[in-house]
């Protein structure tokens, strides 16, 4: 075994993950076929408001192949509520979430009764059997009108459609001033009213769950992004004994937060199992999973941004309206407070103020969705920028660079209470600067103008930051979060020197087998090949709290290191005792252990099948090297960015093409270039889609009239651009690994880079807004409104 | 009703459903469950095999309307354990992540290349825009296209060259600490 010449990380490896799903040897949740297994089918309200008053299933049960139909109020003992980890406030309202509908229906797609049968298609037959009577009640759609005195209520009982209020004030935090004080004296008042739409994330693998029950511990397989909290939530809801519980996510066909979730169908699939005492198998239509499974932002924003005449900002207030759906999944109420400490970006500005209202309507639940959060601060911060550029008449990265935190001011404390440890705005804006071709896109906007020609182009700045890494436990404490932000690894060193690598993180298509496998590789000075990462049952892996919010590497990675560090902490005194000599005199460098000054060496593998042997090892020394670590961080990371779109919007059509897009990522030191661009690509063209294609629109009886791909907007090839991607390279100053996190960057940043584009293309026209998604007929309106037409 | 098929080049007759659709009857009769089932729009494309050598939506077709035809799927695509080119392409350019799509969009490639051996940009993103991706922004799916291509097209193999010169490039034009 010889030590690897050169360093694994920042390898551009080719994924171990890839040759079984390139050739179909693939373990999707809905592949499974286990002895006995039933089929269930879903029969779901068409209305978005409704009480129950009968439900006939008699003619169901009869259909062929049908075993079992259950209602809400054959479950009802059962079912408990479905889980919200994130009580924000102590006097949060929160109505009761059954998994199977009872007495009333909140949103149009919600559970009503479940068929079982043989087979799928039976299954899905018999549901057009079971009649439901259904008392028409008023639906509330509108945010604004939910608030209202005399709203009609999504939930009579809790007397409000306000859930929850929660507040930030960086006076009253002694982070800053006072921001209405700041309002008051300021030469310069910007004030928007921003509407982040509300979005399906849309992942390419309906949600699927398997569960057998004909063992004492009860398998679940799931297509979900969060095995470890989904086994222990179940295990309160359904007060089972954890003990009695497995769960397994096999091949997860991506997330994006919405994965993030314990779902109605996973509680109904195990309740059923339990009963029939037979393995069940549901798994979703695309046209159901867009209905049900839950949807992400819709936030009103109205902003008021206070600077002073020569453009240096000092404050900003944030009141925000937030739609919750009809119930609090896992961590609803929390997603628009991990916006709340990014409103201020990567600017000093000395007082901030945010205020949250978290609104019920009756439509699908919203919850976790690629950036959560901090999409909506980032998109209300770089547009409200761009606002007061082109009140200033300023050029809009001059205006930035005037307001942010400069490379020798970190570690820097924010107006939002966060310390940002690192960071280097000035050198990611200069190389995306270059590679954009900014001053010569300015140039040619200017020439365009000047000729009024009918295709105008628009240039969009976001230089944006994020706090990844989720999360520290003890801020997640003082949030009231439900649990701790650690993550679990274990390290387990065979007899050949092979290892196993236990990661707590749960991949659905990040890359982690092949990222976690060059960092061990360098840890313990052994081949890439030889590193195999087990991940995704609880079985295997008994502690983690899963992948998301950029977590997995700033997080999860660095248990992986800290679990390799005790490997050789282990290891070290054995191979003192292998070379005789004293432990002190060994030192453990490129991957093996030496005795100091001389050639003598031994590696990971002599000593790990000299521990199988336990023939001779120091005394008390146990013959085992496996190891295990949590890790809890003591901050989050901060990646940051600068991006820049050229978008040509053609003003007769309303069109908008982007023309190119430029991004400059610092996340950090980078474990594997290769997946570092697919993860910015990928977050690029998520962004991009909520600027320009993406909306869950309901009509006025709350029907989601996007309910499909033929009508959702999910891009495709021919309706995104070729990315250039650079990088610069600030390292993170709170892990050993000098890590960021990259899942969410390009999310967050790109949606203001390109509505600021298209904006910037129309905005001698006289447009200051348009809502997203800038489809063609709301470009189109924009422009002749602003033009004095009618709309 | 009865159908004869050939899978992979196996041979299959059985009894079914007038209405079962081709993508079940390939995963539920059959087990063929690299090929999968992502709307019921037929917007996706993830669930794309070829039938009788074009690439066909299969959940768009009935098994039925499959009989005596000749289908190939992700699974039949490597011969004796080598990678198909396209598969090796689409590995060394990283253009799948969660891999969901990436069977419709290789077999999609197939008939993509079949028509136009040498295709840029432009061709390569509307051939495949019946097949949605949500994790790639496709940028790497039309790098492995292309690359796949010219490995088709017997010319030397750039095994993802372009892809990781790309990203190292970005990594050393970084170096700002």
């Amino acid at each position: 075994m010889t030590a690897t010449a050169e360093p694994e990380i920042g390898k551009a490896r080719r994924r171990k993950e890839d040759e079984h799903l390139i050739t179909g040897r693939t373990r999707w949740t809905d592949n499974l076929v286990l002895p006995g297994m039933q089929h269930l089918a879903i029969l779901r309200s068409p209305l978005a408001h409704a009480r129950i008053t009968g439900i006939d299933t008699s003619e169901a049960r009869s259909r062929p192949g049908v075993v079992a139909v259950f209602t809400g109020a054959d479950l009802a003992a059962e079912q408990g509520s479905l889980p919200c980890a994130w009580p924000i406030t102590e006097d949060m309202k929160a109505p009761p979430a059954p998994s199977l509908a009872v007495d009333t229906v909140n949103f149009a797609g919600e559970a009503v009764a479940v068929v079982v049968a043989r087979s799928a298609y039976e299954a899905q037959d018999a549901l057009e059997a079971i009649a439901v009577d259904y008392d028409e009640l008023p639906v509330v759609l509108d945010l604004a009108s939910a608030v209202a005195d005399d709203a009609d209520l999504v939930h009579a009982d809790l007397g409000t459609n306000v859930s929850a209020v929660w507040t930030y004030d960086s006076a009253d935090a002694g982070t800053g001033g006072d921001v209405e004080e700041a309002i008051r004296d300021a030469e310069v008042v910007v004030q928007r009213t921003l509407r982040q739409q509300r979005l399906i994330p849309a992942f390419m693998e309906p949600r699927s769950v398997v569960v057998d029950p004909t063992a004492p511990q009860i398998t679940m397989w799931s297509a979900t992004q969060i095995p470890h909290i989904l086994k222990l939530m179940l295990a309160m809801t359904l007060e089972i004994p954890e003990t009695r519980l497995r769960v397994i996510a096999p091949d997860v066909g991506g997330g994006f937060g919405g994965k993030l979730q314990v779902t109605p169908e996973e509680v109904i699939a195990l309740l059923v199992a339990r009963r029939l005492g037979k393995p069940v198998k549901y798994t979703e239509s695309r046209s159901e999973s867009m209905l049900a499974a839950h949807h992400g932002r819709d936030q009103i924003q109205k902003l008021t941004l206070a600077a002073r005449r020569d453009g240096t900002v000092t404050g900003f207030k944030v009141e925000l309206l937030a739609d919750m759906g009809a119930y609090l999944r896992l961590v609803t109420p929390g997603i628009p407070i991990l916006g709340a400490f990014m409103f201020n970006g990567i600017y000093k500005f000395g007082s901030y103020h945010f205020t949250c209202t978290n609104v019920f309507t009756n439509k699908t639940p919203t919850d976790a969705y690629r950036g959560a959060g901090r999409p909506e601060a980032t998109f209300a911060i770089e547009r409200m920028m761009d606002e007061l550029a082109a009140e200033l008449h300023r050029d809009p990265l001059e205006l930035r660079a005037q307001n942010w935190i400069t490379h020798e001011e970190f570690p820097f404390d924010t107006v939002a209470g966060l310390t940002y440890d690192s960071g280097n705005y000035e050198a990611a804006t200069a190389k995306a600067r270059e590679l954009f071709d900014y001053d010569g896109l300015r140039r040619e906007q200017a020439e365009r103008r000047e000729r009024g020609d009918a295709v105008q182009l628009g240039i969009g700045v976001s230089t944006f930051t994020e706090m990844c890494g989720l999360a520290p436990s003890r801020v997640l404490g003082s949030l009231d979060y439900g649990a701790g932000g650690w993550e679990h690894a274990a390290i387990r060193v065979l007899p050949t020197g092979k290892v196993e690598v236990v990661t707590g993180s749960s991949p659905h298509g990040q890359g982690h087998e092949t990222a976690w496998s060059q960092i061990v590789a360098d840890q313990l000075g052994i081949p890439f090949e030889d590193v195999e990462v087990l991940h995704g049952d609880t079985q295997t892996s008994p502690r983690g709290l899963d992948t998301y919010g950029s977590r997995s590497l700033a997080v999860g990675g660095i248990a992986v290191v800290k679990a390799a560090d005790k490997v050789i902490a282990k290891a070290k005194p054995i191979a003192a005792h292998m070379m005789e000599c004293a432990e002190d005199d060994v030192e453990f460098t490129a991957g093996r252990f030496r005795v100091k000054g001389t050639e003598k060496a031994v590696g990971l593998a002599d000593v790990a099948l000299a521990v199988f042997a336990a023939h001779d090892l120091p005394d008390g020394v146990e013959p085992n090297l496996d190891s295990e670590a949590t890790y809890d961080p003591d901050n989050f990371s901060f990646p940051h960015g600068t991006h820049l779109c050229a978008a040509e919007v053609d003003t007769e059509t309303g069109h908008v093409r982007i023309r190119s897009y430029v991004c400059v990522d610092d996340i950090g030191h980078v474990v594997n270039p290769l997946i570092v661009d697919g993860q910015v690509h990928g977050g690029l063209a998520q962004g991009i889609a909520q600027a320009l294609y993406e909306e869950a629109e309901h009509d006025e009886s709350g029907t989601l009239i996007s309910g499909s791909f033929a009508q959702y907007l999910v891009p495709s090839a021919v309706d995104l651009p070729t990315f250039t991607t650079g990088r610069t390279e600030t390292p993170a100053t709170g892990n050993p690994l000098g890590v960021k996190g990259v899942g969410e960057a390009g999310t967050i940043a790109s949606t203001p880079a390109v509505v600021n584009a298209v904006i910037d293309a129309v905005r001698h026209l006289g447009v200051q807004d348009i809502e997203m998604p800038c489809s063609p007929l709301r470009v189109w309106q924009a422009i002749h409104t602003a033009q004095g037409g009618a709309r | 009703m009865r159908i004869s098929v050939t899978v992979d080049g196996n041979s299959y007759t059985d009894e079914v459903e007038p209405r079962l659709l081709l993508v079940h009857y390939l995963r539920d009769r059959l087990g063929k469950v690299g090929t999968v089932v992502g709307c019921d729009t037929s917007n996706c494309g993830a669930c794309t095999v070829h039938l009788n050598g074009h690439s066909v939506k299969s959940c768009s077709v009935l098994a039925v309307q499959a009989d005596g035809g000749d289908i190939l799927t992700v699974e039949g695509l490597s011969q004796d354990g080598k990678l198909h080119p396209i598969q090796e392409a689409f590995r060394d350019n990283h253009a799948l992540q969660c891999g969901f799509c990436t069977p419709g969009m290789i077999m999609q490639t197939l008939d993509l290349l079949a028509e136009e051996p040498d295709p840029d940009d432009e061709t390569v993103r509307h051939g495949l825009e019946g097949n949605l991706c949500r994790c790639t922004g496709y940028q790497n799916i039309v790098r492995a296209v292309q690359d796949a291509a010219q490995r088709l097209r017997g010319g030397a193999t750039s095994s993802g060259d372009s892809v990781i010169k790309d990203a190292a490039k970005a990594e050393t034009a970084g170096g700002v600490r």
